[in-house]
């Protein structure tokens, strides 16, 4: 008996001191799963870089249910792991409750937002998702031939309606007259993982005349963009360069530079600045992507008249209409 | 609603309710010989991975339609074997059929093709292509008949029309054969069926085994009629409506048939208009997206006919001494 107690001893004594010496980074995503091929793979490829370029390393966990977010977040903390990343808007509620228990781990979360008066070791990073969107709905509106372009938003939350918010208005930035059409999946977290929904929504904003659809849905945007393909229309990609997945179809897609946010917290370690982080284009947060896969799609004027509106963007000449700053829409009826 | 608009949400409404109509008449036969089954949604997502995987490594639709049906029978014996064989809780089992396939499906094809739980995207071959039937371009000019022959009843998946097909078998081989007659009675009174000297096991076997069938077929359309693969979860509760649609069909083939057309053009008309203007009242797309299950609600509180449950489902049988 008493040589199992010190052999509990001795091992609670090394997994405490293991855990003090360890300072590492830890990255925790949301529901969609680590290889999503859209927010959270970025989130992922931006840890990848973290271990490549400065030959650090990190732990990393997929939750899968809304019950293991509290769970796995003070499991983390209690371990040691700093500064610990997560993604996905749904954390920050998490985060009121778990931060002020570990007053010494920071915390990130990416696009969800917390008080940083009430928190102060918690960093809030979001981006001008609008800003983004505004130059694909610019694309997609000189892209389209029927004077139509589409929205299919995943789970009908503030966040995703600012996406199809910036698309309208750069839509309807190049021509004022185009129709845009937008559609969400659902109202529960289902709505990210329904790629039938996604596809039935193509079909049916197709048979009212959209030729470009803008995908903001998670794996549901996956049937969007191969019912694109099948009908023979364009779609527009998010979150990751989406270009690759159905050649030749997608005419952009939407970058979310979540990668360099998440580089950028886990290179700063412990010494991270918290508070709030809002990267726009002119920190290079959000774009759109070019490559050899759309490259025949997209025209130089079509670019140029893009890169004209993303200078005056940066340079403060021309400001797009955040949706969640009062959660209305100028162009777009939801 | 021009005529157009019409036949484009009616054909929405054939292909959202075919994975329907097959889960539910999966249902009808395996609650008809007593066993409840809540597992149909674990099953169409397995039978979902198993086509989109295989349809992606063999570049073949058929093969992967075999291996969606050998993967949901699979599943449906394990669901038989927990029920039947070892009497064990039936609605349990089922759940626990429904969380092995979530988890399962996603850890197979994530140690498989490195995706993140989904598979690659099928190629043309391995995949389930739109048949125009004969004469549907000749017979377009005409008109109202012509575009409801070329527009709907045309151009969708072998798969739906086999859908179709398995309502009026179903009926058939329920109501008019010997097989349906004890099938039917293995879940009404299946001592009865035992003192004649039919095995009651065998039976409800059989019945499992079409259930998987029907779920695996469901499943295929799903991941390679539908779609150009898996992805995770893609059933999204199409396997509980499914459910619903069996109950508000009092479980009967042909109204099953009906139930799941509705429910069909209920989630049609909720994804081609966000909201519905009914001169003055706006019915939010929430509200259509509930229906299914609000109208399920509404039957089973008694307030519009009553639900006639085979009396002795749920139950698993016990051989008197």
């Amino acid at each position: 008996m008493t040589f199992m107690k010190k052999l509990y001893g001795a091992a609670a004594t090394l997994a405490l001191t293991a855990g003090a010496a360890m300072a590492d980074p830890a990255l925790i995503y949301d529901l969609g799963g680590k290889f999503d091929k859209s927010f959270n793979e970025a989130a992922y490829g931006g840890a990848e870089r973290f271990v490549s370029e400065t030959g650090g390393s990190y732990k990393d966990f997929e939750i899968t249910s809304e019950a293991q977010r509290e769970q796995a977040l003070r499991r983390f903390a209690e371990s040691g792991f700093n500064p610990i990343v997560t993604t996905g808007f749904s954390w920050a509620s998490v985060f009121e409750a778990v931060a002020p228990d570990y007053p010494d781990t920071k915390f990130v979360t990416i696009d969800g937002f917390v008080d940083p008066a009430k928190h102060p070791n918690v960093l809030s990073i979001l981006f001008a998702e609008h800003e983004g969107s505004y130059l694909v709905g610019m694309m997609a509106a000189q892209a389209s031939k029927t004077g139509t372009v589409s929205f299919v938003g995943g789970m009908d939350i503030p966040l995703i309606r600012k996406f199809a918010c910036g698309y309208a208005q750069g839509a309807k930035a190049v021509n004022p007259d185009v129709t845009v059409i937008s559609n969400m999946t659902g109202t529960t977290p289902a709505a990210w993982n329904d790629p039938v929904k996604g596809s039935e929504l193509t079909k049916a904003q197709k048979a009212q005349g959209s030729d470009v659809v803008f995908a903001a849905a998670g794996g549901t945007g996956l049937g969007v963009l191969q019912t694109a393909a099948d009908e023979g229309i364009l779609s527009v990609g998010v979150d990751s360069n989406q270009n690759y997945l159905q050649p030749g179809s997608v005419l952009t897609s939407m970058l979310k530079r979540v990668d360099v946010a998440v580089f950028d917290s886990m290179s700063a370690g412990s010494d991270l600045e918290t508070g709030v982080k809002a990267l726009g284009l002119a920190q290079e947060g959000v774009g759109y992507a070019m490559d050899d896969n759309n490259a025949a799609l997209v025209s130089e004027d079509m670019v140029a008249v893009i890169e004209a509106a993303k200078a005056k963007i940066i340079a403060g000449e021309l400001s797009v209409h955040d949706y969640t700053s009062d959660d209305t829409c100028p162009v777009l009826d939801f | 609603m021009d005529f157009l608009t019409l036949l484009q949400v009616l054909d929405s409404t054939v292909r959202l309710a075919t994975p329907l109509l097959l889960a539910c008449m999966a249902g009808l036969f395996s609650e008809r010989a007593g066993v409840f089954d809540i597992g149909l949604e674990g099953k169409m997502l397995f039978a979902a991975f198993s086509a989109g995987a295989v349809a992606y490594v063999t570049g073949s639709a058929w093969l992967g339609l075999i291996a969606a049906i050998a993967g949901s029978v699979l599943f449906a014996l394990i669901h038989g074997l927990a029920s039947i064989t070892f009497r064990g809780n039936q609605l349990i089992s089922g759940v626990a059929i429904n969380f092995l396939a979530s988890g399962l499906t996603v850890l197979i094809a994530q140690n498989w093709f490195k995706q993140g739980g989904r598979t690659p995207s099928v190629f043309s071959g391995g995949r389930f292509e739109e048949i125009t039937l004969p004469f549907a371009e000749t017979l377009g000019s005409v008109p109202i008949f012509g575009p409801i022959y070329a527009d709907l009843i045309s151009g969708h998946a072998i798969l739906v029309y086999i859908a179709f097909a398995v309502v009026p078998i179903s009926a058939f081989v329920l109501y008019k054969t010997r097989f349906g007659l004890r099938l039917r009675a293995v879940g009404e009174a299946p001592d009865a069926v035992d003192t004649a000297g039919i095995s009651v096991v065998r039976l409800r076997y059989t019945a499992v085994i079409i259930c998987g069938v029907l779920c695996g077929i469901a499943g295929a359309y799903l991941a390679i009629g539908l779609q150009a693969g898996f992805v995770r979860e893609m059933t999204a509760g199409r396997g509980f409506i499914a459910l619903a649609a069996l109950i508000f069909a009092n479980w009967r083939p042909w109204y099953a048939m009906g139930t799941c057309l509705l429910f069909g053009l209920l989630q049609a008309v909720a994804l081609r208009y966000q909201n519905i203007d009914l001169g003055g009242i706006t019915l939010p797309v929430q509200l259509m997206d509930a229906l299914p299950y609000i109208l399920t609600v509404i039957l089973l509180a008694g307030f519009v006919g009553k639900p006639q449950p085979p009396r002795a489902g749920g139950e698993a049988y016990v051989k008197e001494r």
